[in-house]
């Protein structure tokens, strides 16, 4: 089990980048953490998500 | 010679920086438009499968985005969302926003001064929103601020400059530009904080509790040229008492 913005989901074993779109977001609009390391654009595609992984996914929204 | 507002190596002729908060994505465009805005601030929080829409794309091309760390409650977690606010791809302009405190919304100066000092040393355009001490400000300058934001009342209060003596103090012995921001209410106020030589002012709910935000938004732009000509023409004195006349004292009918 993976915890992905706080919640658990069935993702061990998904690169990050099939992760961020399963959970419908697109890669170009989001910033991805795993274990508060962010995983780099780049390398969305080539990094596998583990069991007991911590994933952040963020986006910008409107702040003052 | 032209007036501009410099910052992290560049240079912007609007003074008044837009939030972009607590309305809707519709009226950013105009917003910007009506303000005059080449700064817009940005927050980052957890992509929520609700809401698709982009704000980024709602935000005009050419604008400078200044994400914000609202939500850190320390150094530390300021750090980790300027650094998610790069990833997100939108250039190296942040504003340190650090509360221990969610009753007044008070920055922890302490802290903003440690994710200060860590962001500039990481190549980050550091512009801090801090609670106007001399001392802290003196202390993000060595710490490679690019600008101070005090603020004038507490975030989103409306209630315009209540820290003004303190502000002042910055404004005449810190050698960055002073950025007023928060709780400035008015297009008055605004006005006053550049006629005491505030190098900008920032606003998000004057904007955003008005009745018509795009005619506030051009109100506030008025306000702050206004003040900033103001502040570079010189104000004229202020007499301790008495009054002294606008006409000649001589030549009256009675002489």
């Amino acid at each position: 089990m993976v915890t992905v913005n706080g919640k658990p989901v069935e993702a061990a074993g998904m690169t990050a980048a099939a992760l961020v779109e399963a959970q419908g977001y697109a890669c170009a609009q989001v910033a991805v953490e795993c274990n508060e390391e962010i995983i780099p654009k780049a390398e969305l595609g080539s990094t596998v998500i583990r069991d007991g992984d911590v994933v952040e996914i963020v986006r910008f929204v409107g702040g003052g | 010679m032209e007036d501009t507002l410099k910052l992290g190596g560049r240079e912007f002729h609007s003074r008044f920086i837009l939030g972009s908060g607590k309305y809707s994505l519709s009226l950013i465009e105009a917003a910007v438009q009506y303000a005059g805005a080449e700064i817009i601030t940005l927050a980052v929080r957890r992509a929520n499968t609700q809401e698709h829409e982009n704000i980024l794309d709602y935000i005009p091309k050419g604008v400078t985005l200044l994400p914000n760390t609202s939500g850190a409650r320390n150094a530390q977690e300021a750090v980790r969302i300027a650094r998610l606010a790069r990833e997100l791809g939108c250039g190296d302009f942040v504003k340190i926003e650090i509360m221990r405190d969610t009753k007044y919304l008070l920055p922890d100066n302490a802290e903003t001064i440690k994710a200060t000092e860590i962001l500039a040393k990481e190549g980050f355009v550091v512009m801090p929103y801090m609670y106007p001490d001399l001392n802290a400000a003196r202390d993000l300058v060595n710490a490679g601020a690019a600008s101070v934001m005090p603020l004038a009342a507490p975030i989103g209060s409306n209630k315009g400059l209540a820290t003004r003596e303190f502000i002042q103090i910055l404004i005449d012995e810190i050698d960055l530009p002073v950025i007023v921001d928060a709780g400035i209410g008015r297009p008055s106020q605004a006005c006053e904080a550049m006629e005491m030589g505030a190098a900008a002012v920032m606003s998000n709910t004057a904007l955003a509790t008005a009745g018509d935000l795009p005619a506030m938004a051009e109100a506030f732009r008025k306000a702050v040229e206004a003040g900033r000509s103001a502040y570079l023409s010189g104000l004229g004195r202020v007499l301790e008492r008495g009054g002294a006349p606008s006409d000649t004292l001589t030549g009256f009918l009675h002489d």
